[in-house]
């Protein structure tokens, strides 16, 4: 069977170093970021043969291609929320295996701090059945999985808290975080309720920004001066409400991380540092647990005493602060989780978070909703030579 | 009362809309696998054939998660906390819905309520729960 092991590489990396952006349009800064991470692969606009981006970005991939100004051979806008861009890392690596492109331009925009939130969905069979009932963000459906993460397995607040505490001590060293600073269990706790069990300090940040990745071909990657990483695996999924038997324990996670570790032919002991999405501390914990990285319903007990911390906690994550506490760009989180990733195959992280000789590393993205449907991506990254 | 907008009624959730209007729960069974549905559709989600059926469902249940939305938005936003949650029905489905007429501090995973019709004044009515009256 065809995989996409070794197939691609992220040649490519940037994320925008600002958190409030008033004075550039989204297209300005979709340009900005793919400029960036061209010039990190070594590249420029004119290499790039395949286009890839969300729901977001105008009428699809049509308006950045005419804003880019370029005539690519491959398209996909593939919409999944915050992990979209994980998506598109796979997606890319599968279009370059089978021969349509070679070198992959992933972006990212959104100014939800000083522009409005270009999101527009049609209406879906679910519309008046999930609505109506005052649910007007994220944390109010996340709320009812963690509630219910607590009543099956005794998972308490402070348990929860840690997620953040362990992003906050990343983001002291990330002098481009939102939050660049260290908090307390106790933090956490004495923020305001929004959605109980959820505080304020359970949320991640609401930034503008952007971030973009290149994806290329093997060829394209020896001929760069830049260490790359290599994809190993990736895998996909999507949960849904399963026609009123939803269970608000477990995230698609479940199905897309076996997916992603069969391709890659590597186990959770192999993953030296993870990258996991953190729109809110329930999301981290439950998908540490659908990964395999602790039993289900021991995720509580797994986060505590520091076992997140980088570089020596259990499982290092999120070493740039993540969305807890770093950005969240456009209430995206994926492709930032890619690029953390990456700078670690590099050895790019900030020194006090780097996790030694990280030869393997995992990024997962879920994007929509815990309390309803939402689509999760799995894709593990390995060094040049892994 | 907690506010009750209006929902988006099309073809295929008309019947069940209007039916809240008479204080009737509507679901949906499949004629071909028996399976009950969550939301109103024109094919089973199992089998997929338009062979399905409607039943006054039980109007009580479980609480299966909750949360006290802390401040709302839009419609809501002077309403106070309130809260969101599932309620697994006695005919199976877990809804989502609003849990009103309650002591937010005495609510819990597991408590028995029942369903209560809040009229939009729009042609539906909105299906939220209260504790079950002993
Ligand atoms: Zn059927």
């Amino acid at each position: 069977m065809m995989t996409i092991r070794g197939a691609a590489y992220v040649a490519g990396i940037y994320e925008h170093p600002r958190r409030d952006i008033p004075d550039r349009t989204l297209f300005e800064i979709h340009t900005e970021v793919a400029l960036g991470a061209l010039a990190d692969a070594g590249l420029t606009m004119s290499d790039v043969d395949a286009v890839f981006c969300d729901g977001t970005a105008g009428f699809g991939p049509l308006s950045l291609v005419e804003h880019f100004g370029i005539h690519p051979s491959y398209f996909d806008s593939t919409e999944t929320g915050g992990s979209s861009y994980l998506a598109h890392v796979g997606h890319a690596a599968a279009a370059i295996a089978a021969g349509k492109c070679s070198v992959a331009l992933i972006t990212l925009a959104g100014k939800p701090r000083t522009g409005r939130s270009v999101v527009s969905y049609a209406q879906g069979p679910e519309t008046g059945f999930e609505s109506g009932w005052g649910v007007s963000g994220a944390p109010h459906t996340y709320a009812l999985a963690a509630q219910r993460h607590m009543y099956e397995f005794g998972t308490t607040s402070a348990q929860l808290a840690e997620i953040k505490v362990a992003a906050s001590i990343h983001a002291q060293y990330n002098p481009n975080a939102y939050l660049p600073y260290a908090v307390t269990v106790e933090d956490v706790l004495n923020s305001p309720l929004v959605a109980d069990p959820l505080h304020r300090l359970d949320c991640c940040v609401v930034t503008d920004g952007g971030g973009a990745l290149v994806v290329v071909s093997p060829a394209v990657a020896r001929s760069l001066g830049r260490t790359s990483a290599k994809i190993l695996g990736h895998g996909e999924a999507v949960k849904h409400t399963s026609n009123g038997g939803i269970d608000l324990t477990y995230t698609g996670a479940v199905w897309s991380g076996p997916r992603a570790f069969a391709e890659a032919g590597v186990s959770v002991a192999d993953i030296k540092y993870a990258s996991i999405y953190d729109s809110f501390t329930i999301t981290v914990l439950q998908t540490i647990e659908d990964l395999g990285f602790c039993k289900k319903g021991q995720g509580g007990k797994f986060v505590m005493d520091g076992g997140l911390v980088a570089p020596f906690g259990k499982l290092p994550f999120n070493t740039d602060g993540g969305g807890l506490c770093n950005n969240h760009p456009s209430n995206r989180g994926g492709v930032t989780k890619v690029i953390e990733a990456v700078r670690q195959m590099r050895g790019e992280a900030h020194p006090a978070v780097q996790v030694p000789n990280c030869q393997i590393s995992l990024a997962h993205g879920t994007g929509g909703s815990l309390g309803s449907k939402h689509g999760s991506v799995t894709l593990i990254l390995g060094q040049e030579d892994a | 009362m907690l506010p009750a907008p209006a929902p988006v009624i099309n073809s295929t959730t008309a019947e069940f809309w209007k039916a809240t209007t008479e204080g009737r729960f509507i679901l949906q069974r499949c004629d071909a696998c028996d399976i009950v549905l969550w939301f109103p559709r024109r094919n089973c989600p199992k089998c997929w054939t338009e062979d399905v059926s409607t039943f006054d469902a039980q109007q009580t249940g479980t609480v299966y998660s909750f949360t006290v939305v802390r401040k709302g938005k839009g419609a809501f936003q002077n309403a106070g906390p309130f809260v969101i949650a599932y309620v697994e029905l006695a005919d199976g489905p877990r809804i989502m819905t609003n849990i009103v007429d309650c002591d937010i501090d005495a609510l819990h995973v597991g408590m028995p309520v029942e369903m209560v019709f809040h009229d939009t004044g729009e042609g539906s009515a909105l299906y939220r729960f209260r504790p079950l009256s002993a």
